[in-house]
């Protein structure tokens, strides 16, 4: 995951998911420019063509937009807090710590988040009840501390041997190097990777709609079995996923130039 | 007068059966105040010898001594002990997120935990002292590499070392940079500093150092004043190795 570019920097290239506007591509019809305005335009539009059933879907399904967010944006910082110490640990010395954390990351990647929502939830749930947007919460960020920490892993295995020993051999201890030499580059370099996570999260945040949370999916499943409307609700559905993610994408482009600019 | 670095028999096996020498019962004394340089062809041991004196590497056996402190004691707290080695590396190893300034205040209020604004005088004091007073808010980045060497002794200076370790200080230069970390080092030198020099600069070496090591193969083959090991080496092994640098 970690390379070298020509200038000596490391850097981590993005590997999964999330669409990242090419930021090469300066035309007006950037494949972006389409998608992100096309949705927005169909969004405005299709009230205004038809306003039955579109104008009820859309004063229907936004509702959902807040439970979404409170779901991603919740688990994306516990999810940070979990693998900040779980790619920390992958990276220890300390063989039992560096054995959990690698345990910890196999298990979780190896089991599909559906069923660790299941699993937390109902199966869990048998034993404690956790309220549905609770137990929706520790899934996703449990799974994604996963994938976080070997972000933050291979953010940290990126910085050059050097930097260690230099801090080393003036005298810091292991942890206070970690803190105040490997870190603060370490941020730098996870900071786009990071926001890639949080469009994944976010599009995976409808998988909680499964525990009724009523998020946008869960809205317009809600919509669509009361009107049978389902190739209107779901439409909308779509599209202000689209929309969302199109617009957070472009922001972490924003943000990975901005942190490319202003150098190291 | 008891000697600054004492190296007393290092040897060191890399790979699994420890087939690999890179050190052969080396011993060395550098008294106070003393520059030695050492050179040798590349995989001499050279670098392994530098490095274990503040153990960035670990010996398979023999043992070192900095002053009454011994290194090479695993229960020992090695971390005091690096405080008073400083070293410097052939890729500078800047800090690249923080300021020239940042980089030298880094250790004194990390490791001594001195205020900011008591460490930050001094920190000033040896800017100046390799020239770069007005560099001081750039970062690594916005210097040349001549700069970023000159800004990494006074890091390593900050600590107020005993003994200033210099691991190919020149070898990553441009021929045109290389003079202004060499008069550094020279200053250091004058100033009464006990160094240890990896490096082939003879310039220095014949200005600066009282004694000239030649390894080769993990062993220490010739020892002695530059002029001699220069002009004079007895060893055919030197001879052949100065006539292919020089």
């Amino acid at each position: 995951m970690a390379e070298v570019d020509k200038t000596g920097r490391p850097q981590i290239t993005i590997s999964d998911g999330a669409l990242i506007p090419d930021r090469a591509e300066k035309s007006l019809f950037s494949a972006w420019r389409i998608s992100f305005f096309g949705a927005i335009g169909l969004l405005a539009l299709l009230p205004i063509l038809s306003p039955t059933p579109y104008l009820d879907i859309l004063r229907f399904v936004p509702d959902g937009i807040l439970s979404t967010f409170q779901v991603t944006v919740a688990s994306i910082l516990i999810a940070l807090i979990i693998g900040l110490f779980t790619g920390l640990g992958r990276v220890s010395r300390i063989t039992i710590v560096n054995r959990i954390a690698t345990i910890y990351v196999e298990v979780i990647r190896g089991i599909p988040l559906l069923v660790q929502l299941f699993y937390i939830y109902y199966a869990l749930g048998q034993f404690v009840a956790v309220p549905r947007l609770t137990a929706a919460v520790i899934a996703m960020s449990v799974c994604y501390g996963a994938y976080m920490g070997e972000i933050f892993r291979a953010g940290i295995l990126s910085i050059p041997k050097g930097q260690m020993e230099a801090a080393l051999a003036l005298g810091l201890s292991r942890g206070q190097a970690m803190r105040k030499v490997i870190l603060p580059q370490t941020l730098r370099l996870v900071l786009p990777p990071i926001g890639n996570e949080f469009i994944a999260l976010l599009k995976d945040s409808s998988l909680v709609s499964i525990l009724a949370v009523s998020d946008i999916l869960r809205r317009g499943r809600e919509y669509a079995a009361t009107t049978f409307r389902y190739f209107e609700a779901y439409t909308v559905v779509a599209l202000i996923y689209l929309v969302m993610t199109l617009f957070f994408s472009k922001l972490v482009g924003i943000m990975e130039e901005r942190l490319e600019h202003r150098g190291s | 007068m008891e000697a600054r670095v004492r190296i007393q028999n290092a040897s060191k096996y890399f790979g699994k059966r420890g087939e690999i020498t890179a050190l052969r019962d080396v011993s060395l004394q550098v008294m106070p105040g003393q520059v030695f340089l050492i050179i040798g062809p590349s995989g001499s041991g050279k670098s392994t010898l530098l490095r274990s004196i503040n153990r960035l590497e670990t010996l398979s056996a023999g043992s070192i001594w900095i002053d009454q402190d011994e290194v090479t004691n695993p229960h020992g707290d090695i971390r005091q002990i690096r405080e008073e080695v400083g070293m410097v590396f052939q890729s500078f190893n800047l800090f690249p997120h923080l300021t020239a300034v940042e980089n030298i205040l880094l250790a004194p209020t990390t490791v001594k935990r001195e205020p900011r604004d008591q460490a930050l005088p001094r920190a000033r004091r040896l800017l100046a002292r390799v020239g770069l007073s007005e560099k001081e808010n750039s970062y690594p980045s916005q210097l040349s590499g001549g700069q970023q060497q000159r800004v990494a002794i006074a890091r390593a200076l900050a600590m107020n070392p005993k003994v200033m370790l210099f691991d190919e200080p020149t070898s990553a230069l441009d021929p045109e940079m290389i003079k202004e970390v060499l008069d550094v080092m020279l200053d250091l030198a004058r100033d009464g500093m006990t160094m240890l020099v990896v490096s082939h600069e003879m310039g220095f070496a014949r200005a600066a150092a009282d004694s000239v090591v030649f390894m080769d193969e993990g062993q220490i083959v010739e020892i002695g004043p530059p002029e001699r090991i220069f002009d004079a080496a007895t060893e055919a092994r030197t001879q052949k190795f100065l006539k292919h640098i020089l």
